[in-house]
């Protein structure tokens, strides 16, 4: 099949969703039905995906397809020669794989919706919506270039914040919405300043002109901070959409949002957005930017799976689950665990995916109860969903034979070289530790949720398994978290074609000073450049550790995740501890966790308060004092003018009313003397005379 | 290129309404029929003239000279290049829009306010159009006039003290100007053996002018187009003016109005006080970049509906004025682009606001909400637009907040991060006030029953923003439709203002 073929496949992948959404957006209302037409478009673009899956990963597998045209041109300019924006479609393994797992969970989640979303007054709203996520996501893992990727990355944003608030009669569900949007837009913010950096300074956003750039020498303002930097900001972006810490706190919220939506939105793919983009970019990471990105994940899986032990939500512990895991390849990818990264992240979605669906069955079953605290021995009424939803748990749990367990130690034994290597131990044993945490709090769901005995009668008479729209799914989705899909060995993914043939790490493209020292490899050409190539770019000291670490890692993980297991079975299950007794004999510690280390108190207030209270202050002074100054000029400008008005009146017109006046009198005294009498006027004259002579005696 | 078609476009209006003078007051519907037709013909016209632009020049066409004073050597001189054509579209489009909006809601005096909006249309073309400063200006005072009118007699309770404010205001700024066109344009006595107050002769004098006296002229030509834009700390006749104005001048206030400013900007400071431009530049883009922050952390808080829009006017066009000043051809354009973008997005956020003022007489935002159930189309529009004006990517604004701030950041003349990294918060401020809006207002449950007889949008209000938002995708998806009608004329400009400074291009 001829590149151009796969890149118009790929791009009827891309616009069948939007053209759904188009079309439910205008006559959604007038025909019901139509949400069915959106369904055909995605299990159409699964079909199509699937074929391009097969032709490129079967047979095209070392050849990147690249299609570009222009969008907006400036023209020629004198020092920088052409400028203008290049849009265009990127198809290399990564593309093709991550096509896969958007179409098929995308068109499973609007088959499920079917059952899920039955009889909401919205219905048609909320496949336009889907139709537009499936849109966006689909544009962000096509895209060959950053520019695009922003733009699907924000849409994206707006589909996950429509989403959230589907239900917006909920303050709550209209608030995580917000929240969702606003959160995200911070980590934007960042990864938007990191595009700048890289456009100043190469004049183009695709990414393999920028690395080749940066292979060639050309550091962005001549600094290896600014290429540092460059990389930490664009993983802000990741750092919200991939909900990792300090940004992790509007993930838990979003869980307002249609069980669904949670599923494909806020567990499988958006969320995983974040992750994909740090691999897109990450020949171009520098080792600072690496260890701060390991270091985050690590802290993320951490900090999440301490939050998921003690909550009582369904959806709130999946929900801190996703943010853990997340934080999990976040991590192996600044470990430099490339494939692993990557591959975590395609066998989460599918049993994550797996678990939102299941606990969505739950939920229905339950009529709308959330509160594990209320559920119990559900197992026997939903056998289809107990069972899909444990094989999720034990793939998640990461138990040998199924999909988590390959990914999983691959990542673990990545961060067990990594912290022997550059004496970073902190990064492993937070890897370590969330074994035991996820095992235990996953396992801990599933017994309070399925095992043992009703907790509320009346809800579990009327729960039932739910209808075959929404089981099928779930069977899909289960088996595809067995091992088999991956490796054909259930304890090793090295002989798997994930990690041998489809996922080679891409050559780093930074200056060899600036990489980790395992990270180098002797004899690279610099400016050789080339993704998807044959690159190896570990060093033998790597590979060595590697191994050594093989065995050891693998096992530690498995006992450790069997220690979790343990746990959760000798609490919940056997009862032999009694988990009140605990969290009042650790009231601080469980407290903590359950009020989510108090991030959001924290943030509320400083952050929400602080800004609100600025712009209080503000708008006071925008009305007191710059409007002051101007009503104060106008009030001086009054009051000078009536001043001048006042001295008008009485001064100058005084001035004039008084010559008037003093004439006036001086008239009124002299008439007195215009008697009309001669004589008197001949005494007027002899006096005058006489008056005259005796001042100037002439005599 | 001689060609009348400009004059033509700026007499329709002008004729219109003074036919309009001979309608009899009483019979109102032919009066808002009869200024319909007069401001679509214009439109049309305008369309015309696009047609037959040739976006590859960067020179002014179309050009209609006729001899005004003689021994001024005034004249009445038009023409438009890429940028001026863009604002007089959009002045066209917005006009007979805002006579459909104003369809039901002025009731009071309709002849007398058809034909303040056709006299305001004329003025506003002529502004955009005009190539000679005298007759530039007297346009730009012209506009004062019904602008002052349509607030003072159709505004709101405080319409008085706002309408005065505004003129005041303005006036205070216009006579700076005339001072320095007058200084101008007999320094370029001197040098040209005549008075002039040619545009384009100008452009020849203004950067010979010694510095010392050109910094004056450029500050006061400044002053009075930041004025009119408005730029922090010269901003809050704007929210008074749009509060009390009736939604049409909202609208045109918001739409055109505060375009001038920076049109003028671009028009006259750029080319013709190239070395002050650079100099300035610095300065002008931080009280740009705090205006972008203050107008939004103020917006944020506000309670009144239509306030909040004015405040978000301000943070908007701080944007502009920093692409305007980080002078690289990418913020120039996105500069360009986001004028046109808050005309639209602005104004049909006035009209929004406008639309559901017109139903329960009030503005306050804790008087909504939930009333996404009863007007469902009403609150995707209202969501459509808030997006735009946020700067989602696909819609509008994004292409010019993007321009801007991709320029800002290489600009060789600013030469700091900083103003990108301020601006861009602005951009998540955009999102706090409109989204929390949004959330107030629509979302949520019904809890004020006054609410519940709310209707939804009528078949003349959708007439009105139908256009709007087909532009706020077009732009947002296909923007170089519009980018390569003004790129010559930013370009050449710009290399303007390199060629007599530092050569930063």
């Amino acid at each position: 099949m001829s590149d151009i073929t796969l890149v118009n496949l790929s791009l009827i992948i891309l616009l069948l969703p939007i053209f759904g959404f188009t079309i439910l957006i205008f006559f959604g209302k007038r025909f019901p039905k139509l949400y069915l037409l959106e369904t055909t478009f995605l299990g159409i673009a699964f079909v199509l995906a699937a074929i391009i899956g097969f032709v490129k990963l079967g047979t095209l597998t070392e050849h990147t397809i690249i299609f570009q045209f222009t969008w907006i041109d400036f023209g020629k300019l004198p020092l920088f020669g052409h400028l203008k924006f290049i849009l265009g479609v990127k198809i290399d393994n990564l593309t093709a794989i991550m096509l896969l797992v958007v179409t098929l969970i995308s068109f499973l989640v609007h088959v499920y919706s079917i059952g899920y979303m039955h009889g909401d007054k919205r219905f048609s709203r909320y496949y336009a919506y889907l139709g537009l996520f499936s849109f966006s996501m689909l544009g962000i893992v096509l895209t060959h270039n950053l520019l695009t990727l922003y733009i699907f990355w924000e849409l994206v944003g707006l589909s996950s914040y429509l989403l959230i608030g589907f239900w917006f009669e909920k303050k709550s569900a209209a608030d995580a919405g917000k929240k969702a949007f606003l959160v995200n837009r911070v980590g934007d913010i960042g990864m938007f300043l990191g595009i700048l950096i890289l456009f100043t300074n190469y004049h183009t956003f695709t990414y393999d002109s920028i690395f080749a750039a940066i292979g060639a020498g050309h550091l962005p303002f001549n600094s290896p901070a600014w290429l540092t930097a460059a990389g930490i900001l664009l993983f802000m972006g990741a750092v919200g959409k991939s909900a990792q810490f300090p940004l992790h706190v509007w993930l838990p919220d979003a869980m307002e949002g249609p069980t669904p939506v949670s599923a494909l939105i806020h567990a499988a793919t958006m969320v995983a957005a974040g992750v994909y983009m740090v691999a897109r970019i990450f020949p171009m990471l520098t080792a600072d930017a690496l260890l701060v990105i390991a270091l985050v994940g690590g802290f993320t899986s951490f900090l999440a799976a301490t939050i998921a032990i003690t909550q009582n939500d369904i959806k709130k512990v999946l929900a801190y689950s996703t943010i853990s895991q997340l934080g999990y390849m976040v991590m192996a990818l600044g470990v430099g665990s490339y494939a692993y990264g990557f591959f975590h992240l395609v066998t989460h979605a599918w049993f994550k995916a797996l678990l939102f669906l299941g606990s969505g069955s739950v939920i229905q079953a339950m009529h709308h109860e959330q509160d594990i605290r209320q559920m119990g021995g559900l197992r026997k009424k939903m056998p289809i969903t107990y069972y899909t939803f444990l094989v999720a748990t034990l793939a998640i749990s990461g138990v040998p034979f199924f999909s988590g367990f390959l990914s999983k130690d691959g990542l673990l034994l990545g961060t067990y070289a990594f912290g022997s290597l550059t004496g970073h131990i902190l990064i492993p044993i937070f890897g370590f530790t969330v074994v035991v945490l996820t095992a235990f709090y996953m396992f801990r769901l599933v017994i309070i949720t399925f095992h043992g005995e009703p907790r509320n009668q009346e809800k579990y008479d009327h729960a039932k398994e739910s209808p075959k729209v929404m089981t099928i799914p779930l069977i899909v989705l289960a088996v595809l978290s067995f091992f088999f899909w991956y490796s054909p060995n259930p304890f090793s993914s090295e002989s798997g074609w994930f990690i041998s043939k489809w996922i080679p790490t891409p050559h780093s493209v930074v200056p060899e000073n600036m990489r980790f020292n395992f990270m180098k490899t002797a004899g690279e050409a610099a400016g050789h450049v080339q993704n998807g190539g044959e690159a190896i770019v570990h060093s033998p000291m790597y590979m060595e550790a590697l191994h050594h670490a093989h065995y050891p890692a693998m096992i530690l993980s498995i006992l450790l995740a069997a220690l979790g297991i343990f746990l959760a079975y000798w609490i919940y299950q056997w009862k032999k501890v009694d988990p009140d007794m605990l969290a009042d004999r650790f009231n601080w510690l469980y407290k903590f966790s359950l009020n989510k280390w108090y991030f959001d108190e924290l943030y509320h207030a400083t952050f929400v308060a602080g800004t609100v209270g600025l712009g209080k202050v503000l708008a006071w002074f925008d009305s007191n004092i710059v409007d002051g100054v101007v009503n104060g000029a106008a009030w001086v400008t009054r009051k000078v003018s009536q001043f001048s008005g006042a001295f008008d009146h009485y001064v100058v017109d005084g001035l004039v009313n008084f010559s008037a006046f003093a004439s006036g009198f001086l008239g009124l005294v002299l008439k007195k003397f215009q008697t009309g009498k001669v004589q008197t006027y001949v005494v007027f004259v002899v006096f005058s005379v006489l008056i005259l002579l005796l001042i100037f005696r002439p005599f | 290129m001689e060609s009348y078609l400009l004059t033509y476009l700026l007499f329709i209006p002008i004729v219109g309404s003074v036919i309009l003078l001979f309608f009899k007051k009483e019979n109102e519907k032919a009066i808002r029929y009869f200024g319909l037709f007069v401001s679509v013909v214009a439109f049309i016209v305008s369309l015309i003239i696009y047609y037959q632009f040739d976006s590859s020049l960067s020179t002014f066409q179309f050009l209609h000279q006729i001899k005004w004073i003689k021994s001024l050597h005034v004249s009445y001189q038009v023409g438009i290049d890429g940028v001026s054509l863009l604002l007089v579209l959009l002045t066209t489009f917005l006009t007979p829009l805002t006579l459909i909006s104003s369809w039901k809601s002025v009731t009071k005096n309709v002849k007398l306010f058809t034909f303040f909006m056709l006299f305001l249309e004329a003025a506003m073309i002529g502004v955009f159009i005009a190539l000679d400063l005298f007759l530039f200006y007297v346009f730009w005072e012209a506009m004062l006039i019904p602008m002052y009118f349509i607030i003072g007699i159709w505004g709101g309770g405080r319409r008085i003290y706002a309408a005065v404010k505004f003129f005041l205001f303005t006036m205070a700024g216009s006579l700076l100007m005339l001072v320095a066109i007058i200084w101008l344009a007999i320094y370029a006595s001197h040098q040209l053996g005549y008075f002039s107050t040619n545009i384009v002769e100008l452009y020849r004098v203004g950067p010979n002018v010694p510095h010392e006296i050109q910094q004056y002229m450029f500050l006061a030509f400044f002053i009075s187009f930041a004025i009119k834009v408005p730029l922090f700390p010269l901003h809050t006749w704007l929210p008074d003016a749009h509060v009390e104005a009736p939604t049409a001048g909202s609208v045109i206030l918001a739409g055109v109005l505060l375009k001038m400013g920076t049109y003028g900007m671009i028009r006259f400071c750029l080319p013709l006080f190239p070395q002050s431009t650079v100099q300035f530049a610095p300065v002008i883009s931080i009280l740009a970049v705090i205006g972008i922050i203050y107008g939004a952390l103020v917006a944020m808080v506000q309670k009144d509906m239509k306030k909040l829009v004015a405040y978000s006017s301000v943070s908007h066009l701080g944007f502009i004025v920093l692409g305007i000043f980080a002078l690289t051809p990418e913020s120039i354009q996105g500069a360009v682009i986001q004028m046109i973008n808050h005309g639209l997005s602005t104004g049909a956020l006035f009209l929004l606001v406008g639309f559901i003022y017109e139903r329960t007489h009030t503005r306050e935002i804790s008087y909504y909400g939930g009333i996404a159930k009863l007007v469902p189309v009403y609150a995707t529009f209202l969501m459509i637009v808030s997006l735009s004006s946020i700067g989602l990517p696909g819609l509008n604004g994004f292409v010019g907040e993007f321009l801007i701030l991709l320029g800002s950041f290489k600009s060789q003349v600013l030469d700091s991060w900083y103003f990108v990294i301020f601006g861009a918060t602005g951009v998540i401020f955009a999102a706090v006030y409109l989204l929390w809006m949004y959330e107030r207002v629509v979302w949520g449950r019904v809890t004020n029953e006054k609410l519940n007889g709310l209707t939804d949008m009528t078949p003349r209000e959708l007439l009105v923003l139908i256009p709007i938002v087909i532009f706020i995708v077009w732009i947002g998806v296909y923007s170089s439709t519009f980018l390569s009608v003004s790129s010559a004329t930013t370009e050449s400009i710009l290399h303007t203002v390199s060629t007599f400074t530092f050569n930063f291009l």
